[in-house]
C-alpha cells in the first residue's frame, strides 16, 4: 500500500475529490494547511506598511491505496489541482506497512 | 452671561440629548476600529481600554472634571473653579445657554471619554491593564480639562481671549489625544518585534463597522456642538458628511498611486482623518472649505502614517498620524476657510480675513500640542516608576487578553469547528475554590 500526500491550492479541492470518487477511491483526509514553495508567499499592505506573508494557505490530503492503483490517483490528482500557474503544489507517495480498520479489526488492503 | 432669564428650548434639548448619545456610542465604535486593527491575542483587552474610559471618565468627571473645566474661571483662563465639584447645586431647573446644564455636562462628558480612549490606539498590545485605570482618570483632569477651559470654558484663554476657533474639538479632542499618544508611546517603547513582524490587523470587517458608528456618532459630536437644533448645526452635520467622503476619496487615491490597491482599511482610515479635520473646522468653514478640508487630510494623513517606521516611534493604531496630523490640518485650515455666513464675524485668509486667524490658530495648535505632549510624558514617567506603565514580556508575548483578562476572543478550531475534544473542560467556580481550600 501507499500513502499518496497531495499540498494544492484550496480552490482545487472539489475537482481532485470528484476525481478521486470516480476513481473508486472510498475514503480521504483533508487538513486545511500553510507553507511555502518556490513561489514563496505575497504582500499585503496595510496603512501604507508592506508585509511580506511567507506562509500561504494550501489544502493537504492524504489518502492510503493499493499499490497497483498510485501511479493513476497521483496522475488523477494532478490533473484535477493543475492550474499551470505558479503555487500549484507538490505530490508524493510513500510505502504504507499497515492499515487497520478500527470498527471490525480487518488488516491490509481489505482495511482500505 | 444672558440677562434675560434662562429658558430650556424643547427643540435644542431634542437634539442634544439625542446627540450626547450618539457621541457616547462613537467609544464602543472606536473600541471596534481599534480593535479590528490589533492581532488575535490581544483583542479584547483592546476593547477594554476603550470601555473602561467611558466608566473611569465619567466618575471623575462628575466629581470634578466639569466644573474644573466649565466652572466659571479662577486662574486667567486656565482652569475653572470647584463650585460645582459633583454637580453641586445643579438640578433639573438649571439652564445652560437653551439646555439644562445636566444635558450640557452630559453631552461635554461624551468628549472627555473619547479623548481619552483615543490615546489607547498608540499603546496598543503592551500597556499595563492595572496603569492604564490609573493613566485615565489622572489624565482627563491633568490634560483634557484644562485644555477644554482654554477652548469652551468661560474666560477660556483660547476661546475668550486669543479667540482661536475650535467648534466641536480639534484642539481638545483630536490634538489632546494624538500629541498624548506620542507621547505615552515614547515612555512605553516599540512592541516586541516592531518593525520586524508582521503585525496585520486580525479583522478588517471590524474595522469597518467600528469606522462606521464613528462616522454616525460624529453628527452628534459636530452637529450637536452647535448646542441647538439650529440652522448652524444643520450646516455643520453636511460639512461633517462631505469631508469624511473627500478625507476617504483621498485616501484611496494616494494608496492607488503609491501602492497600487485601494484598501479598506485605507477607506476606513481616509473617512476617519476626513472627519478628524473637519472637527474643528464644521462649524466655520464653507462647504467648499469642508470639501478640501476632507481631502487635505485624507492625502496628508495617508503620508503621516508611515513617519513612524522612519522615525522608530511604534505608535501602534496611528493616533498621531490621523489624530494629531488631521486635528493640526482641520484648525490650521480654519485660518483659511473661516467664513462669516458661519461664524457670525471672523473670515479666514481666503475670504478677506489676512494672516492673523490662521496666526491664531497656530498659537492655539502650538500651545495645545505642547502641552498635552509634556504632561502626558511627564505623567508616563511618573506612572512608569511608581507601577510600571508595562505589561510584561511574557505577557505581551503571549497576549494580553489570556494573561491579563483570562479570556480569548475566539475559538480556533480545525475547519472552522470547535477546539478538539478534550482540549479544556468545564471547571464550575465552587469546585474550583473546594479544590483550593
Amino acid at each position: 500500500m501507499k500513502l499518496i500526500t497531495a499540498i494544492i491550492k484550496p480552490y482545487r479541492l472539489d475537482e481532485v475529490k470528484t476525481a478521486l470518487q470516480e476513481m473508486g477511491v472510498d475514503g480521504l483526509t483533508v487538513t486545511e494547511a500553510s507553507g511555502y514553495g518556490r513561489q514563496r508567499g505575497h504582500t499585503e499592505v496595510y496603512r501604507g506598511a508592506e508585509y511580506r506573508v511567507d506562509l500561504v494557505p494550501k489544502v493537504r490530503i492524504d489518502v492510503v491505496v493499493e499499490d497497483a492503483d498510485a501511479d493513476a490517483v497521483i496522475d488523477a490528482v494532478v490533473r484535477a489541482a493543475q492550474t499551470g500557474k505558479i503555487g500549484d503544489g507538490k505530490v508524493w507517495s510513500v510505502p504504507v506497512e499497515t492499515v487497520v480498520r478500527v470498527r471490525t479489526g480487518e488488516r491490509g488492503p481489505d482495511a482500505l | 452671561m444672558t440677562l434675560a432669564a434662562a429658558h430650556i428650548d424643547t427643540g435644542d434639548t431634542a437634539w442634544l440629548l439625542a446627540a450626547t448619545a450618539l457621541v457616547l456610542l462613537m467609544t464602543p465604535g472606536l473600541a471596534l476600529f481599534y480593535g479590528g486593527m490589533v492581532r488575535t491575542k490581544s483583542v479584547l483587552n483592546m476593547l477594554m481600554m476603550s470601555f473602561v474610559s467611558i466608566a473611569l471618565v465619567t466618575v471623575v468627571w462628575l466629581a470634578c472634571g466639569y466644573s474644573l473645566a466649565f466652572g466659571d474661571d479662577v486662574a486667567d483662563g486656565l482652569i475653572g473653579g470647584l463650585h460645582q465639584a459633583g454637580m453641586a447645586g445643579l438640578g433639573p431647573s438649571d439652564v445652560h445657554g437653551t439646555v439644562p446644564t445636566l444635558l450640557f455636562a452630559t453631552f461635554q462628558l461624551t468628549f472627555a471619554i473619547i479623548t481619552a480612549a483615543l490615546i489607547s490606539g498608540a499603546v496598543a498590545d503592551r500597556a499595563k491593564f492595572g496603569a492604564w485605570l490609573v493613566f485615565v482618570p489622572v489624565w482627563a483632569l491633568l490634560v483634557y480639562v484644562p485644555v477644554a477651559h482654554w477652548v469652551w470654558g468661560p474666560g477660556g484663554w483660547i476661546g475668550q481671549h486669543l479667540h482661536a476657533l475650535d467648534f466641536a474639538g480639534g484642539l481638545p479632542v483630536e490634538i489632546t489625544s494624538g500629541a498624548s499618544g506620542l507621547a505615552l508611546c515614547l515612555v512605553l517603547g516599540p512592541r516586541l518585534g516592531f518593525k520586524k513582524d508582521a503585525m496585520r490587523p486580525h479583522n478588517l470587517p471590524m474595522v469597518m463597522l467600528g469606522a462606521g458608528l464613528l462616522w454616525f456618532g460624529w453628527f452628534g459630536f459636530n452637529a450637536g456642538s452647535a448646542m441647538g437644533a439650529t440652522g448652524l448645526a444643520a450646516a455643520a452635520f453636511l460639512n461633517t458628511l462631505a469631508a469624511g467622503c473627500t478625507g476617504l476619496l483621498g485616501w484611496l487615491f494616494v494608496e492607488h498611486k503609491r501602492d497600487g490597491h485601494p484598501t479598506t482599511l485605507g477607506a476606513a482610515s481616509g473617512a476617519v482623518a476626513g472627519l478628524v479635520a473637519i472637527t474643528p473646522s464644521c462649524g466655520t468653514v464653507s462647504l467648499l472649505g469642508a470639501l478640501v478640508v476632507g481631502l487635505a487630510a485624507g492625502v496628508v494623513c495617508s503620508y503621516a502614517v508611515g513617519w513612524k517606521f522612519k522615525l522608530n516611534y511604534d505608535d501602534s493604531l496611528d493616533v498621531v498620524g490621523v489624530h494629531l496630523v488631521g486635528g493640526i490640518v482641520g484648525t490650521l485650515l480654519i485660518g483659511l476657510f473661516a467664513e462669516k455666513a458661519m461664524t457670525g464675524g471672523a473670515e479666514g485668509l481666503l475670504y478677506g480675513g489676512g494672516l492673523a486667524p490662521l496666526g491664531r490658530q497656530l498659537l492655539a495648535v502650538a500651545a495645545v500640542a505642547v502641552y498635552a505632549f509634556a504632561v502626558t510624558y511627564g505623567l508616563g514617567k511618573l506612572l512608569d516608576k511608581v507601577m510600571g506603565l508595562r505589561a510584561s514580556e511574557e505577557q505581551e508575548h503571549t497576549g494580553l487578553d489570556l494573561t491579563v483578562h483570562a479570556e480569548t476572543a475566539y475559538d480556533h478550531g480545525v475547519l472552522g469547528h470547535g477546539a478538539p475534544v478534550g482540549a479544556s473542560s468545564f471547571v464550575p467556580t465552587a469546585q474550583k475554590v473546594n479544590t483550593q481550600a
